[in-house]
């Protein structure tokens, strides 16, 4: 399809612009069909919607741009707002500017190398990317049931540590973008603690790729009992001091209450998960309800809100952190011995001391390192729970050691879109709350 | 592909008139292209209401793999998961869409979430998805030549286009 005359490229294709346009260049009906696909009504629900006004005087309503370049945006989102004084009538998600082909990478890479790749879409929480390819190919290879207890366990711990972690973050990123800078500097503090052991554990802070098919990359380093410990004897005192800082407080919530609400029919018919299908009282976490690793054999509850609101989904991720510390107890409780990664030589590496000795060791660590290993014919859904909400992977395989085709379904992707929905009739000035609100992360979003 | 020729070999599981198979252990539906929105309906209806995922795969280099009973495959494939939040239960929906004719209807009406996949799934593999309010690319420049997940985008050498250059 692609071809290297620039006058081809220069002609380009006509499909139209992504942008938001003026209403002086909309007829009613394609506003109506517009507005309909920013808030995903079909054409006659947003007919109805009285609201709407065709007639607006163009003189009254201004289109602006927030972001790509905006601090508040997480990223390189831009969002096209079009206002009538204060108020959003429209707005529309602008997305793509992080695009940097990552599916189509991960047709080039080894199932081996595919880690890599994947890691770096949520950056904020690498493990569960990581996590759900693997889980992916391993069901490929039909080894899901084989993979050591003592590999599950430290899968669960780094992923609920990676939820903890992303969840600091947001509370960093909420409150910095509400006005409480002070918390900012507190999130990212505490996020670091949980960083620190990654990096004592994986070697990398961020981008591990240390939960690989067949298990994980190394054993857990010695005296990581107690870091994880300090880690969780640390947090409960200062969440104490966020719920002072912010839960209870009055500004907080006029900022927070009331923002950006959203209903649970609207969020399911979006395809909205994780924190916010939550905060609209959907009781609905993979985790408990499609249990994957052993999260079947943990206890923890189901935060849910009850307005779908921003304080909801402020107060759900906050008090997620306080369940994944009761399920990363129960973890260090319950961590097996045995091995890290299943004992499979045509997909684990031998150990590198048995290199040295044995000729069958350096021929299976040449291969899997240059050619990988070979993946049976066929195709695959895995979905696990991501701090942001479902992360899917579907891969199909050709019977090769590259994925045919593979398809990360991106939560922020999904969760992005129903921020006009959010955005309606709402102040420009609560526009920043609701973005933090959905705390998307555009790596993901634009893969 | 092998478990699903097996599995054709045997009885035929039907659901709303498509054929049911599995792969991996997960329920999949070969849906015909003119039932697709009819039958994603009606999964609607038994409980299957949200639509998780929309994607599409391009098998150009697979030009003999085998779909399923008496389902000849063509180029591109519309890939639906869907998800039972009551029975906590998924289905996969594979529909087989023709080279030559690159559309299929627009799932807009039943799951509005799917706005965004099917521009995704438009811009990188170029189905149309008829009835859809909005079809412009979304990840690339509105502007940009070809698609690039298709298996016969070029790859390497591709020069970095910009919008608005002449050059």
């Amino acid at each position: 399809m692609s071809t290297t005359n620039p006058h081809v490229i220069a002609a380009g294709t006509s499909e139209g612009g992504q942008e938001l346009l003026s209403r002086s260049e909309l007829t009613a009906k394609e506003l109506f069909r517009e507005v309909g696909a920013v808030l995903r009504m079909s054409e006659a629900e947003a007919a109805a919607l009285a609201e709407i006004q065709t007639e607006a005087p163009e003189d009254q309503t201004m289109i602006i741009n927030m972001g790509p370049q905006h601090p508040s945006t997480h990223g390189v989102l831009r969002l096209m707002l079009e206002l009538q004084g204060e108020t959003v009538l429209r707005c529309k998600p602008i997305i793509g500017y992080l695009h940097t082909g990552m599916e189509k990478t991960g047709e080039n890479l080894t199932y081996m190398q595919g880690g890599t790749n994947v890691t770096r879409m949520d950056y904020l929480s690498p493990l569960n990317n990581e996590l759900v390819f693997s889980l992916a190919v391993e069901k490929l290879l039909g080894i899901e049931a084989e993979i050591p207890e003592r590999a599950v366990w430290m899968r669960m711990l780094l992923s609920e540590l990676n939820r903890m972690s992303s969840h600091l973050l947001f509370l960093a990123t909420n409150g910095m973008d509400i006005g409480a800078v002070s918390m900012m500097l507190y999130g990212w503090r505490e996020r670091e603690e949980v960083l620190r052991f990654f990096q004592k554990v994986t070697g990398l802070r961020m981008n591990h790729n240390f939960i690989r098919p067949g298990g994980v990359a190394a054993d857990l380093p010695t005296g990581w009992r107690d870091d994880v410990l300090d880690i969780l004897a640390l947090l409960p005192s200062r969440l104490e001091e966020y719920d002072i800082l912010m839960t209870g407080q009055p500004i907080w919530r006029e900022r927070l209450q009331g923002v950006g609400a959203i209903t649970a029919r609207e969020a399911m018919a979006l395809g909205a998960t994780g924190p916010i299908l939550r905060s609209t009282g959907v009781a609905w976490d993979l985790r408990r309800d499609m249990p994957y690793l052993r999260y079947s054999e943990v206890e923890f509850d189901v935060v849910v809100g009850q307005y779908g609101d921003a304080y909801d989904r402020y107060a759900i991720r906050f008090n997620e952190i306080r369940e994944s510390m009761r399920i990363v107890y129960q973890i260090l409780d319950r961590m097996p011995g045995g091995n890290y990664r299943i004992q499979n030589k045509k997909v684990t590496p031998p150990p590198r001391a048995r290199i040295d000795e044995s000729m069958e060791a350096l021929i299976h660590h040449f291969k899997i390192f240059t050619e990988g290993f070979k993946v049976p014919e066929g195709e695959v859904y895995v979905g696990i729970e991501s701090p942001r909400g479902e992360i899917g992977c579907y891969i199909v395989s050709d019977g090769t050691s590259t994925p045919y085709r593979m398809h990360v379904r991106a939560p922020s992707f999904v969760n992005i879109q129903a921020l006009p929905h959010m955005m309606r009739g709402g102040l420009v000035a609560d526009a920043v709350a609701v973005i933090s609100s959905v705390d998307p992360v555009l790596g993901e979003v634009d893969r | 592909m092998s478990d699903l020729t097996e599995s054709a070999q045997e009885t035929v599981e039907l659901q709303h008139g498509c054929v049911v198979t599995s792969s991996l252990g997960q329920r999949v539906l070969l849906v015909p292209r003119d039932k697709y929105v009819s039958v994603v309906k009606a999964l609607a209806d038994e409980g299957f209401d949200i639509c998780i995922d929309l994607t599409g795969v391009d098998y150009l280099n697979m030009p003999n793999r085998v779909v399923g009973h008496q389902i000849a495959p063509e180029r591109f494939e519309v890939v639906v998961n869907l998800l039972s939040m009551s029975t906590r239960q998924r289905i996969r929906l594979r529909v087989q869409v023709p080279e030559n004719d690159c559309t299929i209807s627009s799932l807009f009406d039943v799951h509005p979430g799917t706005e965004a996949h099917e521009r995704e799934t438009f811009d990188m593999f170029g189905i149309v998805f008829e009835g859809h309010p909005d079809l412009t690319r979304i990840l690339m420049p509105e502007d940009w030549d070809g698609h690039p997940l298709r298996k016969d985008y070029q790859q390497g050498n591709i020069p970095v286009q910009f919008k608005g250059s002449h050059s």
